[in-house]
């Protein structure tokens, strides 16, 4: 089985994000692979223990997102693969889902694609829907385990109002989410064999891609209102005092 | 503007924040609202009663299920035919799933998690929360038709008028599906803190060691006991720091912050929460928030209210008691 993990690199979750001259900045926080596609390699591997299967981790991204990459690789990835080029800035989630059902074209005979459930930078959660409908490939989102027999694919697809059973064949684009099970570790291995592999980057001309048009447009970058909050610590003789003086300050502020 | 709004729902129980895009949509003239499923007339009456002119019904056994492959054809077959300017949605991942690919037919973008509009004439032009809200961007599109999701609760719900009526127009459904659903079973009753005007969540502070063995584990439970009859007598949701979800002590649907949900509760209490800024991008659309945390000094203190520094035993069920009564419940 050939298995596909889409990976994308973004600012620490702990870094404080600003905008600084119309630009976001996040300080000298590093860079890490986003929180959600741990989740994606994680289920790839976990494939990979049943199945002879060989993992690719793709990405979008600067060179330096090659650490996001290596990050995949030491968690145990096969192989990774960069698509990098300086047209490549600002990029909306439908031109993400042209390169990257390119990329998985040119990685060919591809059995299965994996997204996290969304990045925790724009968040949109749309390259999944958008990459499948693309490759025309069926969309098992928000797996919350995926199971594979022969080519037909069944998850647990984790929502709001429950958990559904849901299948279809393989090729299949997946999304995951954390109830796939805690990723793993780099093993020191791991992370030996990731400083030392040498990742190949395709360019939009190596897909047969010209610059994807863009059809979202940022026109404004701005910092969230303040929050001008002066918190008021209730206090009391005792406890049920405390309680009390804070039941009926909750009551004046008219939110029940 | 010719204006579409999709009324998503799960098994003909509508998402509330659909109607909450009604009340956009009318901002900018008449709405046509879209609603898909089987059997599902009683939701093209809600429409109605919400503010809906006509309705575009695709009503058809093959669409029980929500499944994104022959939603999204069916909405880009009446968008083909019919040419809307802005199609409205509730961010909900179905309506995610099926804009996007919808507008990848379309080569248009869609706007997600939308807590503002404007129209400059041309193009809506919307305001959205990124990196989990610590910025805030404010984004067009220039395809058409406009997808454009809203975040729940960001807008106001339209004040339902019984009886309210009008037309009905019956449309073909896409039917060709990729996928299967072959079960179902039920999540927890209870309030969705995407929904919920009050939200009770409970942290680490719950137990102190979530990771130590089975006492540790009483503890939490206790702990969310207590946050729970807190929200079930304010009729709101339970919510929980990732702390507390990553110790299996309540399920993943109730994290809020990065890595979970986003929120926008009238009333927020964090209970043994300390504050974590991933946390806390998570509540910033809260109105109000109260904090109840052992350490005085928690990050937490500096975006609520209201605190209380005590311990969270002690303190809820007071709080329940004393809310109970200026209730009168």
């Amino acid at each position: 089985m050939k298995i596909v993990v889409c990976i994308k690199q973004v600012p620490d979750s702990e870094a404080k994000v600003s905008t600084q001259n119309g630009q976001v900045s996040w300080g000298e926080s590093p860079l890490v692979i986003n929180p959600f596609d741990e989740y994606a390699v994680e289920a790839g591997l976990q494939q990979k223990e049943v199945f002879t299967a060989e993992v690719t981790a793709l990405c979008i991204g600067p060179e330096s997102a090659r650490d996001a990459l290596k990050h995949a690789l030491a968690m145990g990835a096969d192989n990774a693969v960069l698509v990098s080029d300086p047209a490549l800035v600002d990029i909306d989630s439908q031109a993400a889902a042209r390169i990257l059902a390119a990329a998985i074209q040119k990685i060919g005979d591809v059995d299965m694609v994996i997204f996290g459930r969304q990045t925790i930078d724009t968040s949109t959660g749309l390259t999944t829907p958008q990459t499948a409908r693309l490759l025309g490939w069926p969309m098992l989102a928000l797996a919350g385990s995926i199971k594979s027999e022969n080519k037909k694919v069944t998850v647990e697809r984790i929502i709001e109002e429950g958990k559904q059973t849901v299948s279809a064949t393989m090729p299949v684009v997946l999304s995951v989410v954390q109830s796939i099970g805690e990723p793993r570790y780099p093993s020191f291995m791991g992370i030996r064999k990731a400083s030392k592999a040498v990742i190949p980057f395709w360019s939009l001309s190596d897909l047969g891609l010209s610059a994807p048009k863009v059809v979202v447009d940022r026109t404004e970058l701005m910092n969230p209102p303040s929050r001008n909050v002066n918190c008021e610590i209730i206090n009391g003789s005792n406890p049920e005092e405390i309680a009390e003086t804070l039941a009926k300050k909750i009551l004046a502020e008219k939110v029940l | 503007m010719k204006t579409w709004v999709y009324i998503d729902h799960f098994k003909g129980e509508a998402v509330s924040a659909s109607w909450e895009a009604i009340g956009v949509g009318k901002t900018f003239g008449s709405v046509t609202a879209l609603v898909f499923g089987s059997s599902v007339e009683h939701l093209a009456q809600a429409a109605f009663e919400f503010g809906a002119d006509e309705v575009l019904l695709a009503d058809n056994s093959e669409l029980a299920d929500f499944r994104a492959e022959p939603y999204a054809s069916t909405l880009t077959a009446l968008v083909t035919s019919a040419s809307p300017d802005l199609i409205l949605l509730p961010t909900t991942f179905r309506a995610r799933e099926m804009a996007g690919m919808s507008a990848m037919d379309l080569n248009s973008g869609v706007l997600i998690d939308v807590t503002a509009l404007e129209n400059n004439g041309e193009n809506i032009i919307a305001t959205r929360p990124i990196y989990e809200g610590k910025l805030f961007e404010k984004t067009t599109c220039s395809g058409k038709p406009q997808f454009v999701a809203l975040r729940g609760r960001a807008f106001p719900r339209p004040s339902r008028e019984a009886g309210r009526s009008g037309a009905i127009t019956k449309v073909a459904a896409q039917t060709q599906a990729l996928t299967s659903v072959e079960g179902y079973s039920a999540g927890e009753s209870g309030v969705s803190i995407n929904d919920a005007g009050v939200i009770v969540a409970g942290g680490r502070g719950v137990s102190n060691n979530p990771s130590l063995g089975q006492d540790e584990k009483a503890t939490a439970e206790k702990g969310f006991a207590l946050i729970g009859e807190l929200a079930a007598l304010l009729g709101g949701a339970v919510g929980a720091s990732r702390a507390a979800v990553d110790a299996g002590f309540i399920p993943y649907s109730h994290q809020v912050g990065q890595t979970g949900k986003v929120v926008s509760p009238d009333l927020y209490i964090a209970a043994g929460i300390s504050g974590s800024i991933q946390h806390v991008v998570g509540i910033r659309t809260a109105k109000v928030v109260v904090a109840i945390n052992k350490d005085a000094e928690a990050p937490i203190f500096t975006v609520a209210r209201y605190g209380v520094v005590g311990d969270l035993f002690t303190f809820l069920p007071l709080l329940t008691t004393a809310l109970k009564k200026i209730l009168d419940k």
